[in-house]
């Protein structure tokens, strides 16, 4: 299977045909993150909107994908609705595995379907098959329908878009087997302008493996490594839920559309209480033992005469923030509630919750009223944001189609653009300071997973621009490294560069194994060089005054720090992407 | 087509698990990662595969939606041996197959037979069917699986809880 090429299947969705391509770079790049930043240098359009026909949408896998533990992760990439500049969003679920058995480095769907369709790969098959009978469908009765008329249970993986995404909601995502997402920056919606409902990818090729490499021994090492460090109880017991009482004790929880950072409430709704009340059981991506993807239930009485539905709806901490300490929704099943409606919808959750939370803070203030949200939105009152979250999916009027495009939008339009919890796109649950807020604002793909930002606020009180900007520059390129593979950054304790290095060698990628780590500081100045050279602009980027009045562990934040680490962050980034080789 | 020159190869005699029978009997546990038939296809066959393998792992859908097991249930005397034509497939002893590889012909007979669906054709028509062999069972992050004596097979096989009942 080691090939030092990539092998690539260009979907024309205008034409209904698919053409495997042989693409060069794999010593370069590495797959992934890197094997993405060059399909979009090739197919991509830097200068044309993000939903001209053409622009692609890709898919990758790494070297290590499927050969070890964890390489569980598929990068996608495209030119976001939300920026219009160059962006990726990473997702699991059986996507990689099911890229791997199709025989595929990767995936671009470039064209637009003349109808809405659904695409199917495999080892030996491609087509695109009309679906306008999934119209319109949510999240869950589209991969319902899908599993019934396309082959491969077990060994596939399903990508699917709800209404928003059809809808052009520049904060929709696409849904991967229905508890992972391509959540954030807007996918669901390059997805929808295809007309691409859905993807099916069923893997069924398989490979021999190298003998005599140790590779087999490796594997048990690694597998023992990752069973039996603390990875497995931190990401498989409350999961990343058990965040939410840690940062709030660390005055790091975002609350109320960040008008406080803790709340003695936070009891209701923690890791715990999830775990306690809620789970109903785990689940795992394809190749993964750690099993981090929490199912709860939510029981609904629907009908007297004790006339009950129940609903399975996957938790994770940053979606807990966004719907609940973000809304001021302290009951957990209330929670779950709300977050099966969003997913429903085909909305990225944690986007939404905080695209809600400025709205309730912007009816508060008197700038918005129920002629624009239609419901009275009230921090803490569950009911009504469940009606909002059915209006939103939906993009019922013109407030929530505008919200659907983002915050900052809505605010340019109706005000408070003082208090829009944006870094980039809306915030991730992480309050613990300047350096975080600077490392999501001008981030990659603006999360919380580009850099450990927020890490590196809780270990380091003192105030160190060139220190601060330097280790996020280092720490993204590690990433780089490890989502070019593609690894689930859960691993990224195990995975090491020597390990890393030790896996490429036994697959026989001798010449990426000696090229660690400048392979990763490559890999991240291609897609820096990439980003700017679709649009962005770092020196340009602001970040909100409700920022500068948060109050930490540390105190309240310092705008002038916050200021020095954004400009020596942004000067970085460009003389980055300016570096001569 | 005709057999492939070489060894014969015994999967299922070399491993000296003769007399053990693989059972799932903690299904209800499952987490759906494929580490069971991944480490089938990585160990007993030497490839990357979620489907050659001896082992796989299917979600049931239905009414309980969780995730079933698809793999050799050792029946005694086995019909896909019985229909093998080269003898690739013989009883085992306890009841499944011993499997000689180099003798199969991949006229693709015994997944034909088998009642459960639990040998796998790949695109060559190579069959993959479990020998019992017990490889799997430490890669299973939550016990989903166990290797017993074939003799205590009907007990092992039942859907036992995971806690003992009051």
């Amino acid at each position: 299977m080691n090939r030092d090429h990539f092998r690539v299947l260009v979907f024309n969705l205008t034409t209904g045909e698919g053409k495997i391509t042989q693409l060069d770079g794999r010593d370069r790049v590495a797959g992934g993150s890197g094997l993405a930043a060059i399909l979009f240098n090739h197919y991509g359009q830097m200068e044309v909107p993000w939903d001209a026909v053409d622009q692609p949408l890709i898919f990758t896998i790494g070297p290590l994908t499927g050969y070890f533990p964890l390489m569980s992760k598929t990068v996608c990439a495209f030119k976001s609705p939300y920026h219009n500049q160059y962006t990726e969003s990473h997702g699991g679920g059986r996507s990689a595995m099911a890229l791997r058995f199709a025989n595929l480095d990767a995936l671009v769907v470039i064209g637009r379907s003349p109808v809405s369709c659904f695409l199917e790969v495999g080892s030996t098959h491609h087509r695109v098959r009309g679906c306008g009978f999934l119209r319109g469908k949510d999240v869950l009765e589209s991969g319902k329908i899908l599993r019934r008329i396309s082959k491969g249970s077990g060994h596939r993986s399903i990508l699917r878009i709800g209404p928003a995404g059809e809808n052009g909601a520049a904060i929709a995502g696409i849904n991967v087997d229905t508890y992972r997402h391509f959540g954030r920056m807007g996918g669901g919606a390059a997805m929808g302008v295809k007309n691409l409902k859905a993807i099916v990818l069923q893997g069924d090729a398989n490979f021999p493996l190298p003998q005599k490499t140790g590779y087999t021994k490796l594997f048990a090492e690694v597998h023992r490594q990752v069973t039996s460090s603390g990875m497995m109880k931190k990401y498989h017991d409350l999961g990343t839920p058990a965040n939410l009482r840690s940062l709030n004790e660390l005055h790091a929880l975002p609350w109320r559309n960040l008008q406080t950072t803790t709340d003695q409430a936070v009891d209701r709704i923690s890791g715990e209480r999830f775990a306690e009340d809620t789970l109903l059981r785990n689940s795992a991506c394809s190749g993964c033992p750690v099993g981090c993807i929490h199912v709860g239930f939510v029981r609904e009485k629907f009908m007297a005469d004790h006339r009950y539905l129940y609903r399975q709806v996957g938790y994770d901490y940053e979606p807990i923030f966004a719907l609940g300490t973000m809304l001021g929704v302290t009951d957990s099943f209330a929670v779950l509630t709300l977050l099966d409606l969003l997913e429903k919808s085909g909305l990225d959750a944690m986007s939404a919750g905080v695209a809600l939370a400025w709205a309730t803070e912007a009816t508060e203030k008197g700038i918005l009223s129920t002629e624009e949200t239609m419901v009275p939105l009230i921090f803490g009152d569950a009911a009504s944001y469940q009606q909002a979250a059915r209006l939103f999916g939906t993009g019922a009027n013109a407030f929530y189609r505008l919200l659907g495009q983002g915050t900052l939008k809505a605010a340019e339009m109706y005000g408070g653009k003082e208090f829009a919890c944006v870094l980039g796109q809306e915030m991730a649950g992480y309050a613990t300071g300047e350096v975080f807020f600077t490392a999501q604002a001008l981030g990659f793909r603006h999360s919380h997973l580009d850099s450990g930002g927020y890490a590196y606020d809780q270990q380091h009180a003192a105030q160190n621009v060139s220190a601060a900007v330097n280790f996020l520059l280092q720490d993204e390129a590690s990433r780089a490294l490890l989502t070019s593979m593609v690894a689930c950054l859960f691993a990224r304790g195990v995975y090491t560069e020597t390990i890393l290095a030790e896996c490429l060698q036994s697959l026989g990628y001798d010449n990426l194994a000696t090229n660690i780590p400048q392979l990763g500081r490559d890999i991240q100045k291609l897609r820096w060089q990439t980003r700017i050279a679709s649009g962005f602009r770092p020196e340009s980027v602001t970040i909100p005054k409700r920022f500068h009045q948060v109050t930490t562990w540390k105190g309240p934040v310092d705008p002038n720090y916050l200021h020095l680490l954004q400009t020596g962050y942004a000067q970085a980034i460009v003389a980055l992407a300016d570096k001569q080789d | 087509m005709s057999p492939p020159a070489g060894p014969v190869v015994y999967l299922g005699i070399l491993n000296g698990n003769f007399m053990k029978i693989l059972t799932t009997p903690h299904m209800d546990r499952c987490i759906g990662c494929h580490s069971c038939s991944l480490a089938c296809a990585r160990l007993l066959h030497q490839r990357l595969s979620w489907e050659t393998a001896g082992i796989r792992i299917k979600s049931s859908g239905g009414l309980t939606t969780d995730f079933t097991a698809v793999h050799c249930l050792v029946c005694d005397p086995p019909p896909c041996a019985a229909v093998c034509p080269t003898g690739a497939f013989a009883p085992r002893k306890g009841g499944g197959v011993i499997v000689r590889k180099k003798l199969c012909n991949r006229c693709g007979s015994c997944a034909t037979a088998c009642p459960v669906n639990a040998v796998f054709l790949d695109q060559e028509g190579e069959p993959f069917v479990c020998v019992h062999c017990g490889r799997c069972v430490p890669f299973c992050p939550h016990d989903c699986l166990e290797l017993v004596d074939s003799d205590s097979v009907s007990s092992a096989t039942k859907n036992v809880p995971s806690e003992p009942l009051p």
